[in-house]
Order: structure tokens, then sequence, then C-alpha cells
């Protein structure tokens, strides 16, 4: 055990108790029922401080910012501009200049496709993915594969839900750039992320991380993963909608055209061209949604408080106990689709139980106060490659404890009532 | 508190448990015609032969939830056997059921007029809607409207693609 492991496996344990009285939402009751959120992959519940430190800013100090000299306007600038460091320092980014906020993670992937990708790739190139990509990390390379002609190669899954390797050095060989999810938003797998890295670079292609479930769930150190993009998105780690990040190497950037034009992205416009203002803001068009910064600063101390290590430990327990629980109760039935070993994965856990569509499944949970996802989880790929049309899926958070994964348990055998043949 | 017995009545279980007229048809003559609903993957393939103006056969598959199933399975009871224009009669008077919520939801608006839905026909007394009226509770939950509407949105697309 390293000195860091050992640090770690002194984090003080979730209290989970407590981290429930800091979500009012999960005061509230749906159909008479008490509310049992299993839908955080999808997006977080907020805690109150986020939403405190939101009010308090527009009640005290909202101005635009990067405009005014005047004083609400410096109190403005200099919020954002610290939800800046703060984030990059939360994502263990070695320099917060490459951190550009953006809407969410698709933008921030469509960001590097249509700027980095747009200004270095060319028909032929190869862009190497996965099977088991979300529609955001799949669409904007589709779209760019339609506009240049690059080609597009897939790291296949294998038979155990994690991503097989074993002929990645070739999927790479000549390409451009590697784009994967550091964890499925469907099996919970997560991605050995250095290796593939080291693999890639290996081979002289830059890296590009989705990690929107990896954030808010692991302890992440991007410097320590050598990435060269990273993206994430605010909501679903205790935040506001509308904010999420791309981290870049800051000299890819200062390198990479400008992804929208408008203002603040510039140095200087005149009627017959304009240059662009310094990385990062020179892709931060338009006014930026601050005041949702404002509460991503928030959600990344209150996550920070609690110890993302003391986080991860939590939704590994829980894992553990929902994927013995429902095996437990519901035997040959229920087919998980995700590692059943819980350290190589996340709390997202896809499931099909006894033929019963996802859509009636989550129809009678819902009865039950229990909120899952059922669809396709804009993976379509992924589910045809599982040869399903849909899954139901439950996702666990900070909040969500043994009595949770309980009512799971248990509302799966209402629907068996109702639906049995 | 619209319950689940609203919307999982007897004869919709039934239907989803012993679909009707569940299969494939030869193409041609047969057409075939698929209609998806994006927001949950479910599909819906449609085989229907027409026949001197009359839907002369008519058969269903792809999946889907219980709601989209059945409505399907009942559709292709309801149409088998009619002429083009009662079909495309009942559809208006199906959809006028489900419309006003759909509108509500905002996406489905424009389909519905150019169905007519809200026009001649969506209140017809002399369209006999029968075991569907059993699908009246689905506007209770709007999210599932698109559910019980695919196959119809489907029906609509193969009697306009239909050749003359």
């Amino acid at each position: 055990m390293t000195a860091v492991e050992a640090g770690r496996k002194a984090a003080t344990p979730l209290d989970v108790a407590r981290v429930q009285a800091d979500f009012p939402i999960l005061a509230r009751r749906v159909h008479g029922q008490r509310l049992v959120y299993l839908d955080s992959a999808a997006s977080s519940q907020k805690p109150r401080a986020v939403l405190d430190a939101m009010a308090r800013f527009y009640e005290t100090s909202n101005a635009n910012i990067h405009r005014g000299t005047y004083q609400l306007a410096v109190e403005s600038t200099e919020a954002y501009e610290a939800a800046r460091r703060a984030v990059a320092r939360f994502v263990g980014a070695p320099d917060p200049r490459g951190l550009v906020f953006t809407k969410n993670v698709t933008e921030a992937i469509n960001l590097v496709a249509a700027s980095w990708g747009g200004a270095n790739l060319k028909a032929g190139d190869a862009v190497v993915l996965t099977e088991v990509e979300h529609h955001a990390n799949l669409v904007p390379w589709l779209m760019l594969k339609d506009k240049l002609g690059i080609e597009l190669r897939f790291v296949p899954m294998g038979e155990d839900y994690t991503l097989d390797l074993t002929h990645l050095d070739r999927l790479l060989d000549g390409a451009k750039l590697m784009a994967f999810t550091a964890m499925s938003n469907v099996l919970g797998t997560l991605t050995p992320i250095r290796r593939i890295t080291d693999a890639a670079h290996a081979a002289g292609a830059l890296v590009l991380v989705d990690g929107a479930q990896l954030v808010p769930h692991v302890p992440t150190d991007i410097a320590a993963l050598d990435v060269d993009f990273f993206g994430f998105t605010g909501h679903k780690m205790c935040g506001p909608t509308g904010i999420g990040a791309m981290w870049a190497r800051p000299e890819l950037l200062e390198a990479m055209p400008p992804f929208l034009g408008g203002g603040e992205m510039i140095r200087d416009v005149r009627l017959d061209g304009f240059t662009t203002a310094e990385v990062p803001t020179k892709f931060e068009a338009g006014t930026m949604p601050f005041a949702e910064a404002v509460g991503l600063h928030a959600a990344v101390e209150y996550l920070g408080a609690l110890g993302m290590d003391a986080v991860r430990e939590h939704e590994v327990s829980l894992t553990a106990y929902a994927l013995r629980a429902l095996k437990e109760r519901h035997g040959d039935d229920i087919t998980i689709y995700g590692p059943s070993e819980p350290a190589m994965r996340g709390g997202a856990l896809s499931f099909t139980y006894k033929g019963i569509h996802p859509h009636d499944v989550s129809q009678v949970l819902d009865q039950k106060g229990i909120c899952v996802r059922a669809g396709h989880h804009c993976a379509k790929p992924l589910l045809r490659r599982l040869g399903v049309g849909a899954t139901t899926r439950a996702s666990f958070y900070v909040y969500n404890d043994e009595s949770d994964v309980d009512a799971l348990v248990e509302g799966l055998s209402d629907a068996d009532d109702l639906f049995s043949l | 508190m619209a319950g689940l017995e609203d919307l999982y009545r007897e004869i919709i279980l039934d239907h989803y448990r012993s679909p009707r007229n569940r299969g494939e048809l030869p193409t041609p003559p047969a057409q075939r015609v698929e209609g998806f609903n994006p927001l949950c993957g479910d599909e819906v393939v449609l085989f229907v032969d027409l026949h001197d103006g009359t839907v002369a056969d008519i058969k269903v598959s792809g999946q889907g939830c219980s709601i989209s199933q059945s409505s399907g399975s009942m559709m292709t009871a309801a149409v088998k056997g009619k002429s083009v224009a009662e079909a495309r009669a009942l559809i208006r008077r199906f959809k006028g059921l489900m419309s006003i919520h759909e509108q509500a939801l905002g996406g489905e608006a424009d389909q519905l007029d150019e169905d007519g839905a809200d026009g001649a026909g969506a209140d017809d007394p002399d369209v006999k809607l029968g075991d569907l009226e059993a699908l009246q509770g689905v506007v209770k939950f709007p999210v599932r409207i698109k559910c019980a509407t695919l196959s119809w949105n489907t029906l609509t697309q193969a009697l306009d693609e239909a050749p003359a």
C-alpha cells in the first residue's frame, strides 16, 4: 500500500444521513411516497450550499463579468475567475489557464472537434473512439467524418463489459486522436485512462477524455492522467445546469482557432477582421454563465469537504450492496449490464428485468417515488451491441443509502406482479 | 392522482401479453414502414397490404413498452379489413383522444394538424373506438402519449406513402 492509498483508507467515511439533510429536494414526497432519487448519472440533486451561493450572488454581486469597472462587476469577475481556479484545482488540472468553461460536456467535445479537429484533421486521418461512448462523444466525430472524410475506428467492448484493449496499438497506428469515456454512463465500467493515454501518446495521438461520469464520483487528477483534453459537466456533480468545462493543455488551446465568435473572446475587432483574446477567454464567447460558475464553485467546495475518496468508498460499497441485493432477490430474472466487481465500476447500474420493458418498469417504480432512467441512455450503438433496445438504469450518489436500494429491489417485484405473463 | 390502474387497464395488458397480428408480411405486395420513438428507443415496423382501397392485411413487429405494443396490437385489430377512408377516420379519432395533452407537450402539434386530429373526424361519434377507449388513461401520463401514438403515426405514414 502506498502512502497515498494509506491516506485514502483513513478518509472519514461519508455520513449519509447528514449529507441527505443538505439536499432540500429529498424532503419532498412523490405520489405520497418518500423520494428515492436513483438518476444522478443523468443529473444530480443540488445541496443547499450551491443553491444559497447562487442566490447570494444574484442578491449581492450580480453584474456582467470582464466588462464594467464598477464594484459589482469587479466582484462578479473575481467570483467567476475564482470558480475557474477552484474547479481546475478540484480536477487536478496542471494549469487553470487550460480550463475553458462551456455549457456542458457535449459543448466541450464539440469545441475540440470543431476547433482542434477542423484545424488538424484532414480526409483519411484516423480518430479512435470506443463502442461504449455516449452520443456526445460520437456525433461530433461523425459530423467531422461527414465534413472532412476522417476515418473513425472503435475499440470494442469485451464480454466482461470492459474495453477489449487487445488490438489497441493496431487501432492507434497512425491515429491523430483517441477520444473515450472515463466511465460508461450505461455499464458503469471505469476505463484504464492512463494505460490508454500512454499507448495513444506512444503512437503519436492526442487524448481526449469524456469525464462526465467520472469527476462527480471518483477523485480525479488530470495531471496524473497526462491527458490532453478533459471534458466534464457541472450538473452531474451537485452544480447547476448550463455550466461544464473542457480542460486542455494551454499550448494546444493557444494553437487552436476559436470555436464560437462574439463578445468576450476577442482582443480587437475591425470591420475587416479580428484578433482573439488570450486563452482561456479566447474560447468563451458571449456572456458566460457566471452565476452558474459560482454555483459550480460551491459544488466543488461541497464535494471537497465531503472528500472525494469518501464519496468513492461510499459508492463502491453501495454498488456492491445493490449488485448483491438485486441478484439475491431476483436471480436470473434480472440481467445487469456491467462489471460484477464493484471496484471496477461506478454506481451506474443498467439492467433488464424479466422481459418487462424499461418504460413499464420505471412507471411502476415512479408510483413508489423511485426515479430511475429508462431508455437508451444516449448510447444507441452500445445498446445495439448489448442486443437490447432499452435498459432501466439506477445510479447512485452521495445521498443514496441502502434503504434506496431496498426500495428498488422491492419495486421490481411490483412490476413483476403487474406484468408477469 | 392518476394511479397505475388508469394506465395499465386489463385490456391493454391482454394485448401486451397476447399481441394480435404480430409478425411480418411479404413485401411486396405489402409495404414496410418503420416508426421510431427517439426518446426511448421504441420501434415499430408495420407491414400493410392495401388492396382495392382496403387494409387487406396488416402485421406489426418491433419492440417497445406495453403501451406502444398494446396500442399497435389494438390498432391492427381495429383497421384490418377496413377501407383506407375508415382507417384514416379511426386514426383521426384516436389521435383526437390523445391530442390535448400532446399539444400541451409541444412536440407533435404540427403532425396533429396534418392528420386533422383537431379537425373533422376527431370527435366523430360514428367512428367507434371500442377497446381503444382503454388507452384513454394514457393522457394522464403525458410522457407515455408518444408510446401510444407511435404505431398510429407509422400507419399514417404507410397510408400516405401508398402508391395511388
